[in-house]
């Protein structure tokens, strides 16, 4: 009687919340690390790109759980690859239509969507031996999960590298050195390294946090 | 001549393919326990970078780009099919990747053992679409640029992960805090050597 199991029963509640933490996908499973950290300099393309790599995550979950009895196991990764493509073609149309500056900001790491290991780590992991519904719903919880790391390292960087949040100036004006202040931004956490010295961090904090998954 | 050693150097140390631009971050993590295994595995993405860039290039040049079908015929000089690059790109390097394993495993076959399952993941590695998609933005001017491109990328990424893993092969004997052993720290050194690596900056020869 699973067919009639209500959409967000506790079980399928899980799949969305446990990317969120326990099953992170960047600073637990893993996944996904190549874009994470590319795009995190500012929030805007942060959140775009989050938004990309859920449906597309979502989407490509729910198409291949759909076709998950008609695959012959030895060619899967290529049919695999094939729905993602034309998912991230399809949303790479979508910005360039309607976002284009962002578009252009996030430049080849729309592209590097469809090797982005979360996707086809979900797919193997997940899509392939759940009905759709799941699949789905574990696709955007994922998607979750990893827009939410990207969030906050994108807040952090852009906070302290810029002064700015979402091309905003939240610093007053009045409080930088030129103009006559104590106040300048560093400039260090605009570049591409810290990026990983924040994720670092935030798996630091995390990990305190819930002990359980602290390595050996 | 003096301007594809730059390219290639360049692609090395300023444009690292890990450092600069954190492509191919999943196998660079997980494969860097122990050196042995990083080399295999960078020396596999520096021939499958050096074979897919310049194929892709060929594609991207005589096939996908705006006007670029114009040597079958003249009416095709309108026709841009660049949106179809991500599936075209992809489909080469699935290709190749599979090409590649065919071939070691039939005249190296010890290497081949050696790899094991990470031959066939290189096809999923983001250096490599990531590779070929800088080529497409770059817009080189002939193949000889994208093949040293595409060689000095592959070196670069093959030199980083065989340092990270000696790094991580040491600080096994460190004390690190608890919730940062493993995967935290590893992040904290990437971004300590990309700084250094920032080091590179405009280097020419």
């Amino acid at each position: 009687m699973s067919d009639k199991e209500p959409l967000f029963s506790k079980k399928n509640l899980r799949l969305l919340t446990d990317p969120l933490n326990s099953k992170n996908p960047i600073t637990v499973q893993v996944l996904g690390i190549c874009s994470a950290l590319a795009v995190t300099a500012q929030l805007k393309p942060a959140v775009v790109m989050s938004l990309a790599v859920m449906v597309v995550t979502a989407f490509s979950n729910f198409t291949i759980s759909l076709l998950r009895n008609g695959i012959p196991n030895r060619i899967r990764i290529i049919v695999q690859l094939v729905v993602i493509a034309a998912l991230v073609i399809v949303v790479d149309q979508i910005l360039k239509a309607y976002v284009y500056d962002v578009s252009k900001q996030l430049s080849v790491f729309v592209g590097l969507i469809i090797t982005n290991c979360i996707i086809m780590g979900r797919l193997e992991a997940f899509a392939l031996g759940n009905k759709p519904i799941p699949a789905f719903l574990d696709g955007i919880g994922n998607g979750a999960g990893y827009g939410l790391i990207l969030v906050i390292v994108a807040f952090f960087r852009e906070l302290l590298g810029s002064g700015t949040l979402w091309g905003y100036h939240v610093i007053p004006a009045s409080w930088y050195i030129d103009n006559g202040g104590w106040y300048s931004n560093n400039g260090m956490m605009i570049l591409p390294p810290m990026a990983l010295v924040t994720v670092g961090m935030i798996i630091w904090v995390q990990r305190s946090k819930n002990r359980d998954l602290i390595e050996d | 001549m003096e301007n594809y050693i730059n390219l290639f150097v360049k692609s090395i140390f300023v444009d690292n393919m890990v450092f600069a631009y954190f492509l191919g971050m999943c196998s660079f993590l997980a494969v860097s326990k122990s050196v042995k295994t990083a080399t295999g595995l960078g020396l596999a993405v520096i021939f499958v970078l050096g074979i897919t860039v310049p194929v892709d290039y060929l594609l991207q040049n005589y096939v996908l780009k705006e006007g670029a079908l114009t040597w079958l015929s003249k009416d095709f000089a309108g026709v841009d099919l660049s949106f179809l690059s991500f599936i075209m790109f992809i489909a080469v390097i699935a290709s190749m990747v599979q090409l590649v394993e065919m071939v070691v495993e039939k005249y190296a076959p010890a290497l081949y053992t050696n790899l094991g399952i990470f031959l066939p993941l290189i096809a999923v590695n983001c250096a490599i679409l990531g590779g070929s998609l800088f080529m497409q933005q770059r817009e080189f001017v002939n193949i000889g640029e994208a093949t040293s491109y595409g060689l000095g990328s592959g070196v670069g990424w093959f030199l980083a992960i065989v340092a990270i893993a000696a790094i991580r092969e040491k600080i096994q004997y460190s004390n690190v805090p608890a919730p940062l052993r493993g995967l935290g720290i590893t992040f904290i050194i990437t971004g300590l050597m990309g700084i250094a690596f920032m080091g590179f900056m405009g280097i020419k020869f």
